[in-house]
């Protein structure tokens, strides 16, 4: 039995001007579960999982039609704050990101702008949210260095952890191995899974493998449209559409 | 084989082009300096560099003993030049800031090219300005007979650098990497957030080198302030005083001073302060961002 959707799509259609990006998705990413999107380039799911915690607002020219909802409520409703969307919903992005601060100044980014002060509840929450993203043991000597001396590895799990700092309810991932070394995307690839005990996780990924290993549930779009939205293991070894199966097989991409 | 050889001439002729075009901009540079050294130093003969800078009185014509003392005068262009900063840099850094973040895009380029104007605007223009428009309203609002006072002169170099600082701010800010502004977003920072904590912190070294420059211009400005700041010969002591600044000073004497006098070689002195205090200043300007690059990387 499935748990309740945590984040569910009604008719979502997204335009970049006049080109539609979405069309008409209907998706739905069960609580503590991992949901990975998958498709060929330009499919749409990197504009797919920015609508979630409303990234593509800053994209001038762009409009959202259709419903996108949280715990049964809307997003875009007038009763939701944008600030407090991405409390809830933390994102790590593509390429890794940190803001040219040191280590400790990164994770604690998110507090202070929600306006913690308290020396003791950064400290303690900085070093928590490191530990969860595998990182503590390699940075605790060295929290004052600047985020850039990390390699990209270790750079990207700073993003992790800066990202659980704000404590979210949802964390999205959009394509957040696809620069960083084969070794590194394990390290990251175990921590995704054991996000799901606390967290509702959706991955935008273009390793089918990847989206094997990790998500519970997955949806392949094409050119905007969903083709394919099931349990992992079923969709990888039966199916149900004949584009679904070739893509996963590679016979395109 | 011929044409290698060829693509390697042409290669070099460009090299060779363009080092003769920096070597002979350093060259122009270092013979301006020369030149100034050349002319100042005998001023040294007759006056000792230790009164010549602390004295506060200037009196080369004084039929019974000249005195030259430009204390005052660094006074009045450190004054002139902090006032116009105090003013410039938050207005300046507050509408690069809007035009970089707030505005609609067709805003931002039908004022930026506007305010990049305004730095053509002739320094004599915005000068008899001062004298027209902010001098009468100075006397207004502070009950003196005139406003030509170092205030005066503050708020014209203020305007005058402004587009300096608000141009190469907004450029800077504008180049700061997406990336940033969407994590510190995606962390529920604010816009506001994000500009403030990290937008201007990463555009930094661009900022620091536009309000530079717009110092550079200011210290430097000689016709505004000739015109808008009454020229008196005295120590400045508040803004609603007149004072005479170093440029202005130059400019006032240095067209009817009998040639190869002390007096003459005074007013180059002057010229070699003034040259070594702009000198000090980007010096300043570079440690500081050189400092900041490496913290920063």
């Amino acid at each position: 039995m499935d748990p309740r959707p945590k984040i569910e799509t009604r008719n979502l259609d997204f335009f970049y001007g006049s080109k539609q990006a979405l069309i008409k998705l209907n998706i739905a990413c069960p609580e503590k579960r991992v949901t990975a999107i998958i498709g060929p380039s330009g499919c749409g799911k990197s504009t797919f999982i920015r609508t979630l915690n409303r990234m593509n607002d800053v994209v001038a020219g762009s409009r959202v039609q259709g419903k996108i909802l949280i715990d049964g409520r809307d997003i875009h409703g007038s009763g939701m704050d944008v600030v407090d969307l991405r409390r809830r919903v933390g994102m790590v992005f593509q390429k890794p990101n940190p803001f040219p601060k040191s280590i400790y100044d990164n994770v604690a980014y998110g507090l202070r702008v929600n306006g913690v002060r308290s020396r003791d509840r950064l400290d303690e929450t900085v070093e928590r949210s490191l530990r969860a993203a595998a990182l503590w043991d390699e940075v605790k000597d060295r929290l004052r260095e600047n985020a850039f001396a990390l390699s990209g590895g270790q750079q990207q799990r700073l993003c992790i952890a800066r990202a659980l700092a704000v404590e979210p309810e949802v964390m999205l991932f959009d394509e957040p191995c696809s620069a960083i070394d084969p070794i590194a995307t394990a390290k990251i690839e175990n921590l995704i899974q054991r996000m799901k005990n606390d967290y509702t996780v959706v991955i935008v990924t273009h390793n089918m493998q990847q989206a094997a290993r990790v998500s519970d549930h997955t949806a392949f779009l094409m050119l905007g449209e969903l083709i394919e939205f099931g349990e992992t293991k079923t969709m990888f070894t039966a199916p149900s559409q004949k584009l679904t199966e070739d893509y996963i097989t590679g016979r395109f991409g | 084989m011929t044409k290698n050889r060829l693509r390697q001439l042409k290669e070099r002729a460009v090299k060779g082009f363009f080092f003769t075009h920096g070597i002979l901009s350093t060259l122009v540079l270092l013979g301006i300096f020369a030149l100034l050294l050349y002319t100042a130093v005998p001023a040294f003969r007759d006056i000792r560099v230790g009164e010549f800078l602390t004295t506060k009185l200037w009196d080369p014509t004084s039929p019974l003993k000249p005195v030259y003392g430009i204390l005052s005068q660094i006074m009045s262009t450190l004054l002139v030049t902090a006032g116009a900063l105090v003013i410039a840099i938050p207005i300046g850094v507050g509408v690069a800031a809007y035009l970089s973040d707030v505005a609609h895009w067709r805003v931002r380029e039908i004022v930026k090219p506007i305010v990049e104007i305004l730095a053509g605007i002739p320094s004599v223009v915005v000068g008899f300005l001062g004298i027209v428009l902010v001098g009468p309203f100075l006397a207004k609002i502070s009950g003196q007979s005139h406003g030509l006072n170092a205030l005066n002169g503050s708020l014209l170099l203020a305007i005058m650098s402004l587009p300096t600082i608000i141009s190469i701010s907004e450029d800077s800010l504008s180049a700061v990497p997406q990336v940033y502004s969407e994590a510190s977003l995606a962390l529920a920072g604010s816009r506001w957030q994000t500009l403030v904590r990290v937008k201007i912190p990463a555009a930094l070294s661009g900022i620091i080198a536009a309000v530079m420059l717009g110092m550079g211009r200011a210290i430097g400005e000689t016709m505004t302030v000739l015109m808008a700041t009454g020229n008196a010969r005295s120590f400045p002591t508040s803004f609603f005083q007149s004072v005479r600044t170093m440029t202005s000073n130059i400019a006032i004497e240095l067209g009817e001073v009998p040639y190869y006098t002390t007096h003459y070689y005074a007013l180059f002195a002057v010229g070699l302060v003034l040259f070594i205090m702009t000198f000090i200043v980007n010096l300043i300007a570079d440690v500081v961002l050189r400092k900041y690059q490496e913290r920063e990387l």
